[in-house]
């Protein structure tokens, strides 16, 4: 099994995200640190890109901030070079920035060599929100051929045929995208989750849900709806935002991160405990046999060995099976 | 892994994409390696389900829906716009200029042909609201009047610096009923006003279409912006043969994202897009050659065409002279960005062709040398402004004016005898920015403006306010 799919084989994982440089380097490789403290599972590293569509205002502020510091696609590699955590790091970023990265290194566009070079500092896998899988081919299979994971966002419109096709590309982990729309911290958890969790649950791929989840309280009803995991970005960005203009020092912020880490990782947490005492809580809607059993185990200590990857044994890249 | 993933990607036989990967599907949508679909999968679904329409509606005519299009573009829009031998500008080159009046068309621009056709689409599609950015408003405007005439809701994007430079069609949206979303990031230009507006699409896709404005972002638009457009290309031909009794020798058109130039280049570039059968081959059922009309791209050189690297700003909009593939707002295309890959802030005194990149198909014809790709500095634009206004009496679009300036450029031998320059808009939104522009240079050609008391102006108490910004 990938280390990916490792990290959500035990229990319901935290996956949290930053945007890598912001305010600086040094002050990221802090704050991952902060955060695997705080228990994260999986770590999302945001490599910034000038267009990014998918944003909401709290990262696309995040996004200049970094760039105004002169973050680039080398020294994104070079920070996460530098990082000495345990859990696995994912990459996200948009399309441009991979295709450039061979252009400009070797000549040849194209999403091989920053594949490359992110699989020699140790990233495992990305996440490309402009890149549907109908254009994911190329990057598919550099990530292939170094092992690493590619993860692609479902949305709530995501159905049928194109669930089906997205499915047959994606490997570590799908993310459920909670609601419409753009990344963004929100007040509430968006209803749809449930549904969206609900036209998976016959895979057997971890499903970490995002956009707008805040507190430990969303990650917990999140997880009792069915997810496997749950990645926070826009809360934990929002602190950054706001110790760096206080002028608090980067310890500072990096103990509010690591507090926040702990609320949310509780969350998700308790969120499995309350998914296998009462079936359907938090409106999950009707549950298939399959995520049933698979909610059961979320709850025990007992070693079924790969709870949602295809078999024991694969290595990253396995797609995912219908159970 | 999966049996379902059936397309032959990653052959190994090249470690480029191109014409490999994604392409090898031959999916429609693409033109060489440019064009494809990168959007937010929360998109892809609407996307495909506006590539059904298109092909139905459009293509098909299901319901009539271009027969309806047909019969408002000419009732509501005023179609077709003549094409006009210009006197003046005759004189001044050794071959015939003929200008195709877009700028008559209602609104003011080419914008409403494609703008009064996604919106009845959206109505057809079942869908009540309506978002769009622009640039220079000229597509807000034309988007503003669509809407209101077949009864959607609208909103649109424009950036901050736009609505300061493009005051009178901020009040035309607004007039029309439409919201206007002020866009603050980056330099608030159109790039910033189509990512905004990707997002709230994305958000609201499920009542909402997105009337992009030009032939840019990802499949379908590129080619349904062009067949919308497509009415000036085939009136040119048809008023050609009326007027000279052949085709034009060829046609000049400015290009931002490049729709009223696709939609001039129409009827004469043959068909690029992958995956279909042609349409459009060279030599056409009345025998004529359309292969030989010399077609002319011309883009806004703004001051420079050299790029600041270090601070990401290419001061031109020359995406098509001066730019490299990338990947930007749903297409693969010509880009300027920097070494990295990240867009550059794009310069150019018209807000219609501020943009980074350009339509995916327009790119490919340019690489295929089927269509030449030149520019035009600001300073040229200016003075062509005030030229056409002076001696055509007819005051055109910033946009435009870059098209009638390059006409100086044009060698004789390579444009052959009958030029038909598309006039793509009038320049009455410009009348602020073409003062202020022309008041911070010493242009001999430009009419002063004494008969403003020059008091009045300080007190800011004239109308007219042509106090340079960046002082
Ligand atoms: C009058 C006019 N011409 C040209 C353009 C450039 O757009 P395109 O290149 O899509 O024709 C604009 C855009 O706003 C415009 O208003």
């Amino acid at each position: 099994m990938s280390a990916i799919g490792a990290a959500f084989a035990d229990e319901p994982a935290f996956v949290p995200y930053l945007a890598v440089g912001d305010p600086d380097a040094d002050a990221s490789v802090e704050y991952v640190r902060a955060l695997e403290r705080g228990g994260a599972d999986v770590i999302e590293l945001g490599l910034p890109f000038s267009e990014p569509i998918a944003e909401g205002p709290t990262i696309q502020d995040a996004v200049v901030r970094s760039l105004d510091g002169g973050m680039t696609p080398a020294a994104f590699f070079e920070t996460v070079s530098r990082l000495d955590v345990d859990v696995p790091l994912v990459c996200m970023t948009y399309y441009n920035l991979i295709y450039q990265f061979g252009r400009r290194t070797s000549g040849d566009p194209g999403p091989e060599a920053f594949v490359e070079r992110a699989a020699e500092v140790g990233i495992d896998g990305f996440v490309v929100p402009d890149l549907p899988a109908e254009e994911a081919g190329p990057l598919r299979t550099a990530c292939d051929e170094h092992d690493l994971d590619l993860i692609f966002i479902v949305a709530p419109t995501t159905r049928g045929e194109r669930l089906e096709r997205i499915m047959a590309r994606v490997s570590g982990y799908v993310y459920v995208q909670a609601r419409l729309g753009v990344t963004g911290a929100r007040a509430d958890v968006s209803t749809r989750t449930a549904a969206s969790l609900d036209r998976l649950a016959d895979w057997d791929v971890p499903k970490a849900v995002g956009f707008g989840i805040t507190t430990g309280d969303h990650a917990r009803e999140v997880v009792a709806a069915g997810a496997d995991g749950v990645i926070v970005g826009s809360v934990l960005v929002d602190l950054i935002a706001e110790g760096n203009e206080a002028g608090d020092p980067v310890e500072t912020v990096a103990d509010r991160l690591e507090a926040k880490a702990r609320e949310l990782k509780q969350g998700a947490l308790d969120g499995a405990t309350s998914k296998t005492g009462v079936e359907a809580d938090g409106g999950a809607g009707p549950e298939t046999g399959a995520e049933r059993e698979s909610g059961t185990e979320l709850g025990t200590e007992t070693e079924v060995g790969g709870r949602t990857q295809a078999g024991t044994g694969t290595d990253a890249g396995t797609r995912p099976e219908r159970k | 892994m999966s049996e379902r993933r059936s397309r032959s990607e990653g052959t190994g036989r090249s470690r480029s994409e191109s014409g490999s990967g994604s392409s090898t599907a031959r999916r429609p949508g693409t033109y060489g390696d440019y064009g494809g679909q990168y959007v937010p999968e929360a998109l892809m679904p609407a996307i495909t389900e506006l590539d059904d329409a298109y092909e139905r509606y459009v293509r098909s005519n299901a319901g009539g829906f271009m027969d309806e299009f047909a019969s408002r573009i000419a009732d509501f829009g005023g179609r077709p716009t003549p094409l006009q031998y210009a006197e003046e500008l005759s004189d001044r080159y050794d071959f015939d200029v003929y200008l195709k009046r877009e700028d008559l068309l209602h609104g003011g621009a080419h914008k409403l042909n494609n703008a009064l056709g996604q919106c009845l689409l959206a109505k057809y599609m079942g869908k009540e609201r309506i978002v769009a950015e622009t640039g220079a408003g000229q597509h807000g405007t034309a988007t503003a009047m669509a809407a209101a005439h077949l009864g959607l809701d609208c909103e649109i994007y424009m950036g901050t610096r736009d609505i300061r430079r493009q005051r009178p069609n901020v009040f035309r949206m607004r007039l029309n009923g439409a919201e206007v979303n002020p866009v603050t990031a980056g330099r608030g230009t159109l790039k910033e006003a189509i990512s905004e507006t990707m997002r709230d699409w994305a958000t609201t896709v499920e009542d909402t279409h997105y009337v992009i404005g030009s032939v840019v972002g990802p499949h379908p638009f590129p080619a349904m912006v062009r067949d919308f457009q497509r009415v000036i290309a085939d009136e040119i031909r048809e008023q050609s043969e009326e007027k000279f009794d052949s085709l034009p020798s060829s046609v000049v058109a400015c290009a931002g994202g490049g729709s009223n130039t696709m939609g001039a280049f129409a009827a004469f570039a043959g068909d690029a897009e992958n995956g279909d059968a042609a349409t459009d081959t060279a030599d056409t059922a009345d025998g004529a050659d359309t292969s030989a009309v010399g077609l002319f791209a011309v883009e806004a050189g703004g001051s420079s065409l050299s790029v600041d690297e270090d601070r990401g700003v290419a001061p031109n909009s020359a995406s098509l002279s001066t730019g490299s593939e990338g990947v930007l707002h749903g297409a693969r295309t010509k880009l300027l960005q920097d070494g990295h890959g990240q867009i550059m802030e794009s310069h150019s005194i018209s807000s219609g062709l501020d943009y980074a990149g350009v339509g995916p198909e327009l790119a490919h014809l340019v690489d295929t040398g089927r269509v030449q790709a030149v520019s035009v500095d600001d300073d040229r634009a200016l003075e062509a402004f005030h030229r056409l206004s002076q001696n055509e009496g007819i005051i055109p679009a910033l946009e435009t004016a870059h098209a009638i300036a390059w006409l100086d450029d044009a060698d004789p031998e390579a444009v052959g005898d009958r030029v038909v320059v598309n006039v793509s808009g009038r320049g009455d939104k410009d009348l602020e920015s073409a003062l202020e522009e022309t008041a911070k240079r010493d242009l001999d050609i430009a009419p002063d403006m004494d008969v403003f008391d020059a008091e009045a102006m300080t007190n800011g108490s004239s109308d007219i306010d042509v106090e340079d910004e960046s002082r």
